[in-house]
């Protein structure tokens, strides 16, 4: 087991009063709330955070955890010297803490060690023998292919589950779960009787997957409607043609109408996501030039330039006129 | 628990509406405390008296955050209700800015 420093997590010296611990903790906890931060690790940050801060808040165990000494390393191997809990009165009697709280998280095996296992949270005048379980909620990302062709996603869950003997234990749970097609981001996938557990012989909760999309490198989305930037050529701009068009669904033709502008949208009916009615694909002209390279592509343009009657910018002229 | 099932869900649209008992069970909350986060208007539920309320899921979404908020953070409704709102408009930032 490794040895915790809950002074260094929560950035205080040994020697921090109560106010600057739990100013520590109310910073740290802001920053790290799985709600609220976008750093990575966020939440195992945020667990160290809670549990350092549930063992400095309280001077029963502060002082217990002092007792061990200051000559442990965090993560060195650590196993609680004999006897060195004696006289602490949170011995044999761990729990009593509010309801929720960071014990929701789970705690690390050395707090566990030390001060016994979390109770399960049993205060509130609602609980009774028979309470069915705490709906559970998690994100699940998923490629926009996904949504095409229905997919199975394993999903990795850290849940608090309750031991037989009424503990609070955080457990690791895979689950394969089926991507239905058609799905779309914000939507929620409820997995029935997936959440916490009941108490007594009452059901578990439910397990709410909310369905994110990771970034498209070619699409855009907007509800169930795709967008596409299509790059063309000059001359496909202004005589139209027929280009062949990537699509989620596979590929194809699209007729360009003669004179297209860069920002011309065009839309191809249904080719978005597969919802019920399906999405739309839009597909936004953009024009590109190429360099004009050899001499012949440079005379080319040159002729073009002189036979050419157009002045792009007669409205800006115009408006200065 | 790691199991080889594969597990099928439904998907709930926009249109699913919770009954007041569905979301204190879920979220694990006194009817109490739902009303307070109800007068902060952080779940506008549908249905004029308390017995007809019924939530969507994006607020019981915004229920679950502010409770969590609630809870670990030490703010108050008025301060959780701020908060989810600002994490939404966050979040609509980012999805346009992709």
């Amino acid at each position: 087991m490794e040895y915790k420093d809950y002074y260094s997590i929560m950035g205080v010296e040994r020697d921090a009063t109560q106010d600057e611990i739990k100013r520590a903790y109310r910073k740290l906890a802001r920053k790290y709330h799985p709600d609220v931060s976008s750093e990575p690790e966020a939440e195992a940050k945020f667990k160290d955070v809670g549990e350092a801060y549930e063992v400095l808040r309280d001077p029963e165990k502060r002082a217990a955890y002092d007792e061990l000494g200051r000559n442990w390393q965090a993560g060195q191997d650590f196993h609680p010297p004999p006897g060195w809990d004696a006289g602490f009165e949170f011995t044999g009697a761990p729990g009593g803490r509010p309801r929720g709280g960071p014990g929701e998280y789970g705690y690390s095996d050395f707090f566990e060690e030390l001060f016994g296992r979390a109770q399960a949270a049993g205060s509130g005048p609602r609980r009774s023998a028979n309470l069915q379980g705490e709906d559970h909620h998690a994100r699940v990302q998923i490629e926009l292919e996904d949504s095409f062709h229905g997919a199975t996603r394993t999903i990795t869950l850290r849940v608090p589950e309750l031991t037989p003997d009424g503990h609070v234990q955080a457990r690791t749970r895979n689950l394969k779960v089926r991507i239905p097609r058609g799905v779309r981001p914000g939507q929620q996938i409820r997995l029935a009787g997936q959440g916490g557990p009941g108490l007594g012989s009452a059901p578990s909760g439910d397990l709410y997957l909310e369905v994110e999309f990771r970034p498209h490198k070619r699409y855009r989305l907007d509800g169930a409607d795709l967008y596409l930037d299509l790059p063309i050529a000059p001359w496909e701009a202004v005589l139209g043609a027929t280009v062949r068009v990537p699509t989620p669904g596979g590929t194809v033709d699209l007729t360009i109408p003669p004179g297209s502008q860069t920002g011309k949208r065009l839309r191809l009916k249904g080719r978005g996501l597969p919802t019920k009615p399906a999405g739309d694909l839009y597909v936004e002209l953009k024009i590109v030039v190429p360099q004009a390279g050899t001499a012949e592509a440079k005379e080319a343009w040159e002729t073009l330039s002189r036979q050419a009657d157009f002045n792009p910018r007669a409205r800006l002229e115009e408006d200065n006129a | 628990m790691n199991t080889d099932r594969t597990l099928e869900g439904d998907v709930l649209t926009d249109d699913v509406r919770f009954s007041i008992d569905d979301v204190c069970r879920g979220c694990r909350l006194e009817i109490e405390e739902l009303e307070v986060l109800v007068e902060e208007g952080i779940a506008e539920p549908r249905g004029a008296r308390r017995a007809e309320w019924r939530f969507s899921l994006r607020s019981v979404r915004r229920v679950r955050t502010a409770v969590r908020l609630q809870r670990d953070l030490g703010v108050n409704a008025a301060g959780a209700a701020l908060a989810v709102e600002l994490l939404e408009r966050i979040a609509e930032l980012e999805r346009r800015q992709r």
